[in-house]
């Protein structure tokens, strides 16, 4: 294309322009305007990469074509969740995020970005509801890394370097967990200690707990729910424990919950943290993942929170609000090395989805969004522990995930997806892969979309996989 | 060069939205969740299948609106939020705000692609799988590396997952007391923290004279303690340093590893590879270079390639192709694990692959040669209004981007460069990036008028440039005042976001410190 035809995105690919722009700024070849590249350094031939689709249509076409090999699940046929889940997102959320000012906006200022800003302070503000707190970060990567900046965050408050995390926590999320909070030959490390679980509830091992707790711990985190969907019932005696030594409270939660269940801060959360992804985002093979932060509105946290904070002040109108960026000096952006963690580009439109969906659902549509998946999944776990040799395991409390041992039935979990799948159903997420103490358990996810005939249908197919 | 209306005429939306948590009336609804009156009679009230303890007491104060009310306000804040799609966004210097192609969001929005589990088997993913090999094929040869993870969901994880390697590699070679990186002035300041939050000690190589990270710093710190070299060449200068091969072996010869940033890499596609600069792994941003669109900060992604001595650390999975069949691989026992949930924003790498499809080998060429042909016309205009002027050498010809300076306008004027981005959104343009700390440059800007932008564009802009100036020296005051024309009034007190007693990150906080006026509260403080 040195020569020829323009690219529709490049408009001074236009020949004449071109040409007219090269004698502007006095060079004859195009080649002078890489000077600065030592010969040595320079790809001395033409990039092997496919002809290209210039055609729009035919671009489509090999698009189209090409995802049109993948197999999502039909609506109520996929019960995997395990960190991604499948929710109803309401057209308006798609709409919003869907605008161009929102999709191809990025790091603009106070004035000209109002809007963003503005949303991003909506969402900040309508999470802080439901977790309870006065500090919501701007939107991370996901509840992984929300989780892992949380433990750091909490190590440099309390001047420790010791975390207590449950051995329920998935796969991905521990190695995260590993990954950020560093290795002991390395500066600023924090160890990580792991908390058993119960082998009949899922909840926390209370003796392994009091066992490793003591005022070299910074921070113990739990979840609500766990990663195998189970719930926490002894959150505030969690609680009672861990500030008894001084050492913070952090609670995951999927925020999902939160109509139903209680905000994390009244049973003694110091930090809340989680996944956005629920809250009105498309799965996209996990692409959709978005984490948060909360805490309480004291300097103490405020000034270790290596994450973007929106906040908002009056402009010289009376009456009107702008928004800008609180504390903006601590974060690595200006501190770099020295900063608190680091930040970068995440997931921000996530956090507009979830401001446009909290607002939808408002206070009632939340609480009835999580009764029906409760009592959905619910009916799922008695409907299959109805089938000879299946067992649910762990309860009997959890919210949309719950654990089924298939041990008994002699198929190993991959042959029993497999069968399921032949019925057009994708069965649960196989958790020998990722938990040794649980080969031959598969953990099933049921949501809003699940009906009582997809799971009843569920577990007809289940039935007949086992036989 | 042209007048443009737009310098008089322009004016921002302004709609004064309240904050949603102010709107509405209760009772009313967005929408109603589906329900299932069979289930439900079958296991009781949900209440009871909760344990009391964790029972919500007080419901979320949440809003309360009906829908055409939330779409409304939304719509609203969108319509007073200037995306790239709107104005002339060269001054986002750094961020390569390039045109994301319409026909993408199109397509990304089937279902095949939008409502793909991450834990489907492969069979039922082959369709994203052969789009991520693909990609992986696409970068390997533009940047001469031989395996590519997506997993980074953007540039600065990126960078942390390339320290995570650099920790693995040392260590399982017994090389434990490798706990320094070494950086520069002008690299991405995630170039610096990221490795720190790994747990790297952080050396930064000041620039010499010509704006160049300074080769004799360089010699005099390496030792058997560096871990590897992290940095961004062309720096945010623009400046492509020529000896950067030179850096490397200095830096390989300590027994180092090194890392190159391209989070922007227009300037150099098809033109210049890391891999032959002696680098033994990079990144690149699908958010910037590849045309994934920016959203509002995210989703994003950080794909990260190395070679062949590296490739075993990558984090997990990566994509294989086996004949006609893809799949992830699962079982790498050397690999540094997660970063990030998952496989990757599998919605971004779809994006870069479209785009990459478009263009071929010509296009992304011409991308890189109308880029530098873009910011060399931008920098002639630019140069010609007093007080704008470029730090360093003029010569050789900067990349993508440059780093110019406001010092003299300041010194004459009392105008900065933060008054004259504040004034530049009264024309309709998004306002500029300043600098990345530190701020060796004084009074910066940095626009990147990438391949998408038109000569008229490029004018356009120049033009507000000099009008600016032109105000500056006439009324200072005007300037410093701005903007005039946009979505709200001047914030009255910027020291309130970092003042403990006054600030607000949420309403509830506003509310309780500003308003006097705290909340029916579902929280303990």
């Amino acid at each position: 294309m040195t020569e020829g035809a323009a690219h529709p995105y490049i408009p001074n690919s236009a020949p004449e322009t071109r040409r007219e722009m090269m004698r502007a700024i006095g060079i004859d070849d195009i080649e002078e305007l890489f000077e600065a590249i030592p010969q040595r350094l320079r790809l001395d031939r033409r990039l092997l990469l496919p002809e290209p689709l210039a055609s729009e249509q035919l671009l489509r076409r090999h698009l189209v074509e090409l995802l049109e090999r993948d197999r999502p699940a039909a609506e109520g046929r996929s019960f995997l969740g395990g960190g991604c889940w499948q929710h109803h997102v309401p057209a308006v959320v798609d709409e919003v995020v869907g605008r161009a000012e929102f999709l191809t906006a990025y790091s603009g200022s106070s004035y000209p970005d109002l809007g963003k800003y503005q949303a991003r302070f909506e969402y900040q503000s309508q999470m802080a509801e439901l977790v309870g707190m006065e500090v919501v970060s701007d939107p991370t990567y996901d509840w992984a890394n929300a989780a892992a900046l949380s433990l750091r965050m909490a190590a440099r408050i309390t001047g420790r370097s010791r975390v207590l995390v449950p051995r329920t926590v998935g796969p991905d999320r521990r190695s995260v967990i590993e990954n950020v909070c560093g290795m002991p030959h390395l500066h600023g490390a924090v160890e990580v200690g792991w908390l058993s679980y119960d082998a009949s509830s899922g909840t926390i091992d209370m003796p392994d707990l009091r066992r490793q707790l003591d005022d070299g711990i910074a921070a113990v985190y739990i979840e609500n729910p766990s990663y195998l969907g189970t719930l926490e019932p002894q959150a505030a005696s969690i609680a009672d424990l861990v500030h008894g030594v001084d050492a913070l409270l952090i609670v995951g939660v999927d925020p999902l919950t939160l109509g139903l269940l209680e905000a994390p801060a009244r049973y003694g959360a110091d930090i809340v943290c989680g996944e956005l992804q629920p809250l009105g985002t498309h799965m996209s093979g996990g692409g959709g993942s978005s984490g948060f932060m909360a805490f309480p509105d004291e300097e103490r946290f405020v000034s270790q929170c290596p994450l973007i904070l929106f906040g908002v002040a009056e402009t010289q109108l009376p009456g009107e609000l702008g928004f800008g960026e609180v504390m903006f000096e601590r974060t690595s952006y200006a501190l770099r090395d020295q900063a608190r963690d680091w930040v970068g580009t995440s997931t921000g439109l996530m956090g507009i989805a979830a401001a446009v969906y909290l607002a939808l659902m408002g206070p009632t549509g939340m609480r009835e969004l999580g009764e029906t998946i409760v009592q959905r999944s619910h009916y799922a776990a008695d409907r299959l522990a109805a089938i000879p040799d299946v067992t649910v395991r762990f309860g009997p409390h959890f919210f949309k995930e719950f654990v089924v041992e298939l041990d008994g039935t002699g198929k190993s979990v991959g042959d029993i997806n497999r069968s399921l799948l032949r019925d057009g159903i994708v069965g649960g997420l196989d958790l020998g892969r990722h938990f040794e103490e649980l080969d031959g358990c598969a953990l099933f996810c049921v949501t809003e979309l699940h009906t009582g005939d997809d799971i009843d249908a569920l577990a007809a197919a289940l039935e007949e996989a086992i036989a | 060069m042209r007048e443009t209306p737009r310098l008089s005429g322009y004016h921002a939306a302004v709609w004064q939205e309240p904050i949603i948590l102010e709107m509405g009336a209760v009772g009313e609804r967005g929408i109603i969740p589906s329900t299932d009156r069979r289930v439900a009679a079958s296991v009781g009230p949900a209440n009871e299948l909760v344990p009391p303890a964790l029972l919500r007491r007080d419901p979320p104060v949440l809003p309360e609106l009906a829908q055409p009310q939330v779409l409304r306000h939304y719509l609203r804040l969108s319509q007073q939020t200037l995306g790239m799609d709107l104005g002339v966004d060269i001054g986002e210097g750094t961020c390569t705000m390039k045109y994301s192609p319409k026909i993408h969001e199109q397509v990304a929005r089937m279902p095949q692609l939008a409502e793909l589990h991450p834990e489907q088997a492969d069979e039922a993913l082959q369709g994203i799988l052969q789009i991520t090999y693909g990609l992986r094929q696409f970068l390997c040869e533009i940047s001469g590396m031989d395996e590519f993870s997506f997993q980074p969901g953007g540039g600065a994880q990126a960078v942390f997952a390339a320290s995570c390697i650099l920790r693995a590699f040392h260590l399982e070679r017994g090389e434990s007391q490798r706990d320094e990186i070494i950086t520069s002035s002008f690299s991405h300041p995630c170039d610096a923290a990221a490795p720190a939050t790994a747990g790297f000690r952080v050396i930064t190589l000041p620039p010499d004279e010509h704006g160049l990270p300074d080769i004799g710093a360089l010699r005099s710190v390496v030792s058997e303690r560096t871990a590897g070299l992290m940095i961004t060449n062309p720096e945010d200068t623009g400046i492509f340093n020529p000896n950067i091969d030179e850096f490397t072996r200095i830096v390989h010869d300590a027994g180092g590893l090194c890392f190159q940033d391209q989070a922007n890499a227009n300037g150099i596609l098809g033109i210049a590879r890391c891999r032959d600069a002696g680098f033994d792994a990079c990144h690149f941003n699908l958010h910037k270079t590849f045309s994934s669109p920016h959203g509002s900060e995210g989703p994003a992604d950080g794909a990260l390639g190395v070679t062949e001595l590296l490739a075993p650390y990558l984090p997990t999975p990566i994509v294989r192709k086996d004949g006609d069949s893809y799949s992830f691989d699962r079982d790498r026992p050397r690999s540094v694990g997660k970063v990030r949930s998952f496989a990757g924003n599998l919605q971004c790498v779809f994006r870069a692959y479209a785009w990459i499809m478009s263009m071929g080998a010509d296009g992304l060429r011409s991308t890189a040669e109308i880029s530098v042909l873009n910011n060399n016309y931008l920098q002639q205009r630019l140069l010609e209004i007093p007080g704008v002027s470029m730090p360093f050498a003029h010569r050789p010809r900067r990349l993508d981007q440059v780093r110019y300076s406001l010092a003299q306008l300041k010194e004459e004027t009392g105008v900065g460069t933060e008054d004259v981005r504040d004034r530049m959104v009264d024309f309709g343009i998004q306002g500029y990036w300043m600098s990345h700390h530190p701020w060796i440059v004084p009074e910066p800007f940095t626009p990147e008028p990438c391949e998408t932008y038109s000569k008229e564009d490029c004018d356009e802009w120049a033009a507000v440039i000099a009008q600016i100036v032109r105000e500056a020296h006439e009324d200072a005051d005007h300037v410093r005042q701005a903007p005039h024309r946009s979505t709200i009034a001047r914030i009255a007190d910027h020291d309130s976001f970092e003042d403990p007693g006054r600030w607000a990150m949420t309403w509830r906080a506003f509310k309780r410190k500003r308003l006097g006026t705290a909340d029916r509260s579902s929280s303990t403080s």
